[in-house]
């Protein structure tokens, strides 16, 4: 990272990061009793590559089991279980977003900021709307809320407030939710595995797109 | 002989190799298989692909889905180790402060260098690239012509293994009957660009990459390119089958276990090493060469990264192969009373005329490809089809008010998803639930993506000197970058992005985003695609060069630079295929001056 870079990131970031990557300790500033103390450092610039990780192995896991209940009706109602495949929380997005959260990185403590405020702001939000806290919501209410919050169309602070947080939400879940072979299912994809010989598209895709192949086997 | 501490290092060897990477990694093949004995100082720590490359991992065991970060710029799974455009305790420094007019310098401290990361594009310059200034008036000939070149990309051709066609083009070089292996099928994504294409007489070719579609002929290929030394043809042959075609999944830049591709740590340096003539030194940091009283070089002097100690190594030879900013960089350092500004430096032409590749972008989505029937699209992973520069006639016209061209590289989306969203939030809208799966269903794969790599003329704002406050960890001096691009390359990309808009509708998709139709917006900033060349340019004689058509300093003759420092030019064809073949052709020469007795 460069020095024009980290002007350009909100100071707690700057700080997060400067403290990572000299390997200072850095008490979060925000850090209430039920948030833990974020790691500030990373995975280095060698990590072992070669290896299946779980989540929480470079880094603790700050988010509370409040706000993990909070993420996980969020994001089971953005990708909840139906007949493309299961629910997001089955799939550990809620674990994924725990651990973007909780990563030391100038993007991630960005959103770790967006999202804890966000959370906040939910649980306001709902208290006005429904005279409930978000997690006490039905499931209809639930959905009631996700639809303002994607659609923008009042014009309350909250719902304004809450925009850059739920599409965030959206695209980390997404991320996590098809990154499993259930959500490679879901969307369609094939692949990650060795193959004897690469066939290109199969006959009927190419026949549905009015194509032909033109590397043939004599191709040199 | 193998890799060594640099407490054991030897009193002396024939000739001493600054880098491991595609040039270092070429000239200890070529000379090793000649009997030449050689040392290879690497400033990263060694590295075995075998065994550390993340084959198969997916984002879901991954931290941050194998997203980016300050410590990995392209990704967890980037095999780069302790590099990117930042390295931790080794700054560099810009002349001005817009980022327009800076240069992101990528380093990769690891054996085999950036060879382990790379797009595997291999694309022989053709005989107007070598030629340019004849040809427009404006940058540098090279001293060397396409047919003296052509041989030795034939041999690194046959060497390394390149899938790809002949096709026929203007100035896109055939290689010899029998050198190509076999190019993949094309994927949707090319054979819609195809089809595209054709409508606006735009050609989409198979590209030429360095990733084995078959077996290397190990009984034949070693005996052609070592003929009468039956003990390289031997270890080649060996090394040749230590390597497994490609098995079609996980991508390139990961580098690869089973070496399928070209790795500079599983192609050149396995067999150099069974020769046992070649010792290694990691973590071995290059400061200065240094000079006897005749003023040749007599060796390095370096840092040891593991103790920090300043050590020594001695040869009758000394190659340069450390990268273009790295190697001027070390040229710049090295002082003496015959060299006060440098060493081979008598023109004050090291550091000069760098030069990067032009880039731009941009993605379409085809409504055609929505929805598609799922299939395995991995393929060889990166392209499988490219465009060839297709304007050669026009541009001489001076019809498209730029000078040079660019090849278009194109990128499907089929990928294995996870870590970043498959599907932009601009197409989702503010869906969710079993819609937003609908829509992930229908969007995902329907993108294509296209990618202007283009020809960067050299000119005098874009160079590296030594800046004369900042040093690095270890006290050694660092680069200060000055860099601008000129109208060619501005135009080029609105061209580009012009190009692509029409393509993309050609396929019957719309443009992602915006086309971006002022250069200044377009261009990607400089070091963007890491292919840093020049700075220690070659030439017909040595009032206006640095090194011969040997890539010989004029001013030292026992110092070669065997990287990408000693181009004339940068044309649109990437440049490792080329830094091998002019760095085998280098290290012929040193073979037949030590036969000679010159050294």
């Amino acid at each position: 990272m460069r020095e024009s870079d980290l002007n350009r990131l909100p100071r707690k970031a700057v700080l997060s990061f400067i403290a990572s990557s000299t390997t200072i300790p850095f008490l979060d500033a925000k850090s209430t009793e039920d948030e833990a103390v974020a790691s500030t450092v990373g995975y280095g610039t060698d990590p072992v590559l070669n290896k299946n990780y779980q989540r929480g192995d470079f880094w603790p896991l700050i988010l509370s089991k409040y706000q993990r209940s909070m993420i996980e009706r969020l994001v089971d109602t953005i990708l909840p279980a139906d007949d493309f495949g299961p629910a997001a929380s089955d799939l550990r997005v809620v674990d994924y977003i725990d651990e973007w959260v909780s990563a030391p990185y100038p993007k991630q403590v960005q959103h770790r900021e967006l999202i804890l405020d966000g959370l906040k702001i939910l649980d306001r939000y709902t208290n006005n709307e429904f005279k409930k806290k978000f997690l006490n919501l039905s499931q209809a209410q639930v959905v009631q809320t996700c639809t303002e919050l994607f659609l923008q169309r009042k014009k309350k602070s909250e719902v304004k407030d809450l925009k850059n947080f739920i599409y965030t939400i959206r695209d980390l879940s997404m991320g996590a939710y098809y990154a499993t072979p259930e959500g490679w299912k879901a969307i369609g994809y094939v692949g990650n595995v060795p193959l004897a010989r690469f066939d290109g598209p199969p006959k009927e895709v190419l026949d549905e797109l009015g194509l032909k192949q033109t590397v043939n086997d004599t191709h040199h | 002989m193998p890799i060594i501490n640099a407490d054991e290092v030897k009193d002396e060897y024939d000739v001493a190799i600054i880098g491991s990477g595609a040039g270092g990694g070429q000239m200890a093949y070529t000379l090793t298989m000649a009997g030449v004995n050689c040392v290879m100082l690497e400033a990263g720590r060694d590295y075995q692909p075998a065994a550390e490359t993340p084959m198969f991992n997916t984002a879901d065991n991954s931290p941050l889905g194998g997203t980016s970060t300050p410590d990995k710029p392209l990704g967890f799974w980037d095999s780069t180790i302790d590099g990117g455009w930042q390295v931790p305790g080794e700054p560099y420094t810009q002349a001005s402060s817009d980022p327009r007019d800076q240069y992101r310098w990528w380093r990769s401290r690891m054996m085999g260098g950036r060879t382990n990361h790379w797009g595997r594009i291999s694309l022989r310059n053709g005989p107007y690239d070598f030629k340019s200034y004849t040809r427009d008036g404006l940058g540098f000939d090279w001293p060397i012509t396409y047919d003296e070149v052509a041989p030795y990309y034939t041999k690194v051709e046959k060497l390394i293994g390149v899938f790809g066609t002949n096709e026929g083009l203007e100035n896109i070089p055939h290689s010899p009957k029998g050198v190509l292996l076999p190019p993949p099928k094309g994927r949707v994504g090319d054979l819609m660009a195809q089809k595209g294409g054709k409508k606006l007489g735009i050609p989409v070719v198979p590209i030429h990459r360095a990733i084995l579609t078959k077996q290397l002929d190990y009984d034949r290929i070693p005996k052609e390119l070592h003929p009468d030394n039956p003990k390289a043809q031997k270890i080649v042959s060996r090394a040749m089958q230590g390597r497994a075609p490609c098995f079609w999944a996980t991508p390139c830049g990961r580098g690869c276990s089973i070496a399928a591709n070209y790795q500079s740590t599983t192609v050149h340096l396995p067999p150099a090493l069974m020769t046992g003539l070649l010792d290694i030194v990691p973590n071995a940091h290059a400061r200065e060469i240094e000079l006897n009283d005749e003023g040749l070089a007599k060796g390095v002097l370096f840092i040891d990264k593991t103790t920090g100690q300043e050590k020594r190594v001695k040869a009758r030879v000394v190659v340069l192969a450390a990268s273009s900013g790295e190697s001027v960089r070390i040229l710049l350092n090295s002082k003496s009373n015959l060299f006060p500004d440098g060493l081979a430096n008598s023109t004050g032409l090291v550091g000069k005329y760098i030069m990067d590749t032009v880039g731009t972008s941009l993605r379409g989505q085809i409504p055609a490809l929505e929805n598609l029937k799922p299939h395995n699209d991995d393929g060889a992973s990166g392209s499988h089809f490219y465009i060839p520069w297709w304007l050669y006639k026009k541009q001489l016209k001076g019809d498209l008010g730029f000078a040079r061209g660019y090849h278009v590289e194109i990128g499907g989306t089929r990928k294995m998803p996870g870590g970043n969203s498959p599907v932009s939030n601009s197409y989702l809208g503010s869906h969710f639930g079993t819609k937003l799966k609908e829509d992930a269903r229908r969007y995902y794969g329907s993108f294509i993506g296209f990618a202007c790599r283009g020809e960067m003329i050299p000119n005098e704002n874009s160079y590296a000197e030594i800046d004369k406050e900042v040093k690095d960890r270890w006290g050694v001096p660092v680069l200060k970058w000055h860099w601008k691009w000129s109208d060619h390359e501005l135009k080029m990309t609105e061209h580009a992005q012009k190009t692509f808009k029409e393509l993309i509708e050609a396929m019957g998709g719309t443009v992602h985003g915006k086309v971006k139709t002022s250069g200044r917006d377009a261009i990607s900033p400089g070091g963007s695609h890491k292919h840093e060349v020049g700075g220690a340019k070659m030439g017909m004689n040595s009032k206006t060069s640095v090194c011969n058509k040997h890539s010989q300093t004029w001013d030292v003759k026992n110092l070669y630079l065997s990287d990408a420092s000693a181009f004339a030019s940068n044309c649109d064809k990437n440049p490792t295929l080329t830094i091998m073949a002019l760095s085998w052709r280098a290290a012929d020469h040193i073979i037949q001056s030590f036969r000679r007795g010159d050294f």
